[in-house]
């Protein structure tokens, strides 16, 4: 291993030291201003940031592989792509929050600080080589979280949203935690290449205490990934949190978490591969299943983008357990498209909902696409993706998804995985039908577009398209992260 | 003499205590209280390991525990309290608006 004892390389920490500088001058920044109108601006700060880290993590791609506080991160392909995924996502967020903070009055700093917090979690989450980095990583990011969830204080749902987020989630890292715990206390160390080690020197495979760790560690992450049967979180928080941080965290938060999954089953714990396969792969058919089916019944459109998240999740959950180099690098790509298609969704969802939540229900949706044929283009760009129908980026990811199942032998798996994306046609299909075929009931105030906005959506439907159209360059950059792995 | 299986059993009944008590209770802070529990149970059973192994590392992890812990808590308290000011209960029965 290439622990380097006594040094503590900043470099390796570069991208998150400029997030964290960057939400400490938005505080500090927050304090100085205090015209209301100006601290609007705040904004553009966060972003910079954002950009300052995007440029300092680009310019880590494709280095030797280099690890820092006494082997604590590292810095690999790996953690390299999912930094700047968790970047894009981060600095999506914040544009599309420009309005809808500004609109209804919330204390822009704090918003926009905690949400360069949950970045800077995820991307240690990413980064982190060792049980005890995972685990602060993933708390940074959902302390940050807990708190945005319940950011409208006026909102009775917002504040329900927050506390059933905090109960579960705290619940959850417990689980984490003591599967850590018992990790530990099997193999010796808490270091994710050690405990791969000490497995397979001293045969440790049938230990019960490494079992159930790593029972408990799946308990942990499957919440975090929203993961039936502990998905019930999810909906709830999804539909009561402010819509751009639904967003964020259906993605960012699912990105981490399969980040941290990949690193510590994938990388440590390939020996218990037919253990934890086997869970994953009832994980992956209940969590499809039940989120394509549930959908269906939605009438309120952030509730049912949650259920179709869960689903999501369970489509990446085939790949992870096909694994192997084309099922790794399908996951990873997969993980790249549905950040884009999703939030470019969330985009959509974020410009036409008015103040105090209205305009959420399907029905609001109707006459949207003949009254402002782009927006309605966009989201039917955003949900034909979604339903992975050709030549979009999301059919690409659902394909590579599936033919690594088929290579790696899990054909039952592929084939409850293509009929669930045929039933979840019907429900993406129905917003765009909405939108475009059915009059609205009564005259619809007009959707304002707010610069910010415009351009999270462009940058969305373009990537959504060439990823789609141009698959390869993606996949080449997907295929030089897992190396690690191989 | 107390052995390191001991303090591993004491902590995964108390760890247990706390999961049923999420499950049980129905007043926010009481089912908080539980979870801080299983967060201890998990500090009682780094500890032991950490002793039997003569390893120092699961000691510094009680550490970061503790100190996430009280992080959460901060937060955890306000986000209660501000459901309470709102709703007048913390009974996570009565906080039904969005269905569980």
């Amino acid at each position: 291993m290439g622990i380097e004892a006594g040094t503590v390389m900043l470099g390796i920490i570069g991208p998150e030291v400029v997030l964290v500088v960057a939400a400490l001058g938005l505080m500090v920044a927050d304090i100085i201003i205090k015209d209301e109108r100006e601290r609007q601006f705040l904004v553009w700060i966060g972003v910079a940031g954002i950009l300052g880290s995007l440029a300092v993590s680009a310019s880590l791609w494709g280095r030797e592989v280099a690890y820092g506080f006494y082997g604590m991160v590292v810095v690999d392909n790996f953690s390299t792509f999912f930094t700047l995924l968790f970047l894009v996502a981060g600095g999506l967020t914040l544009l599309m929050s420009h309005r809808y903070v500004q609109e209804r009055k919330l204390s822009p700093g704090e918003y926009y600080t905690l949400t360069l917090f949950a970045t800077c979690g995820m991307v240690l989450m990413g980064k982190s080589t060792d049980l005890i980095m995972i685990f602060l990583g993933l708390e940074v990011l959902s302390v940050s979280l807990y708190v945005l969830v319940g950011y409208v204080r006026g909102s009775d749902k917002g504040v329900e949203a927050s506390l059933k987020y905090f109960l579960l989630g705290a619940f959850s890292s417990g689980f984490l935690l003591y599967g850590i715990a018992l990790l530990y206390g099997a193999t010796g160390s808490t270091r994710l290449a050690e405990i791969g080690a000490a497995i397979a020197q001293k045969g440790l495979l049938g230990e019960p205490m490494l079992l159930a760790g790593m029972g408990l560690l799946l308990t942990g992450f499957g919440f975090k990934i929203a993961m039936v049967p502990f998905h019930m979180w999810a909906p709830d928080v999804y539909e009561g949190a402010p819509s751009p941080i639904t967003g964020f965290m259906s993605v960012g938060v699912k990105a981490a978490a399969f980040a941290a999954l990949l690193r510590v089953f994938a990388g440590s714990l390939p020996g218990l591969g037919i253990q934890w396969k086997e869970v994953l792969w009832l994980g992956s058919i209940l969590t499809m299943t039940l989120g394509n089916v549930t959908a269906l019944m939605q009438t309120n459109i952030k509730r049912m983008l949650a259920y179709s998240s869960i689903a999501h999740a369970g489509y990446i959950l085939i790949g992870v357990v096909a694994g192997g180099e084309t099922g790794t690098t399908a996951v990873l790509y997969y993980l790249l498209v549905y950040t884009l298609m999703n939030l470019g969704a969330f985009a959509v969802v974020v410009a036409i909902e008015q103040k105090d939540e209205k305009r959420l229900e399907l029905l609001d949706y109707a006459g949207m696409g003949t009254r402002h044929p782009a927006l309605g283009a966009a989201m039917a760009v955003f949900m034909f993706s979604l339903a992975g129908i050709p030549p979009l980026s999301g059919f690409m990811g659902k394909f590579y998804i599936f033919s690594a199942a088929v290579k790696e032998g899990y054909l039952g798996l592929t084939i409850i995985g293509v009929l669930n994306s045929l039933v979840s046609v019907y429900y993406y299909l129905r917003v765009t039908v909405m939108m475009f075929m059915k009059e609205p009931e009564a005259e619809i105030t007009p959707v304002l577009f707010h610069p910010s906005l415009v351009v999270v959506l462009i940058i969305a439907l373009f990537f959504t398209l060439q990823m789609g159209l141009f698959p390869s360059t993606y996949l080449h950059i997907a295929r030089e992260s897992i190396k690690i792995f191989l | 003499m107390v052995d390191t299986t001991q303090y591993l059993v004491l902590g995964a009944i108390l760890f247990c205590l706390g999961v049923a008590g999420v499950f049980i209770r129905r007043n926010a802070i009481v089912i908080f209280m539980c979870i801080e529990l299983m967060l201890n149970a998990v500090n009682l059973t780094f500890i032991a390991i950490s002793r039997s192994l003569g390893s120092i590392d699961g000691q510094v992890f009680v550490f970061f525990i503790m100190t996430v812990a009280a992080a959460e808590a901060a937060v955890g308290l306000a986000i209660i309290l501000s459901l309470y000011r709102r709703r007048q209960t913390i009974n996570v029965d009565e906080v039904n608006l969005l269905k569980w």
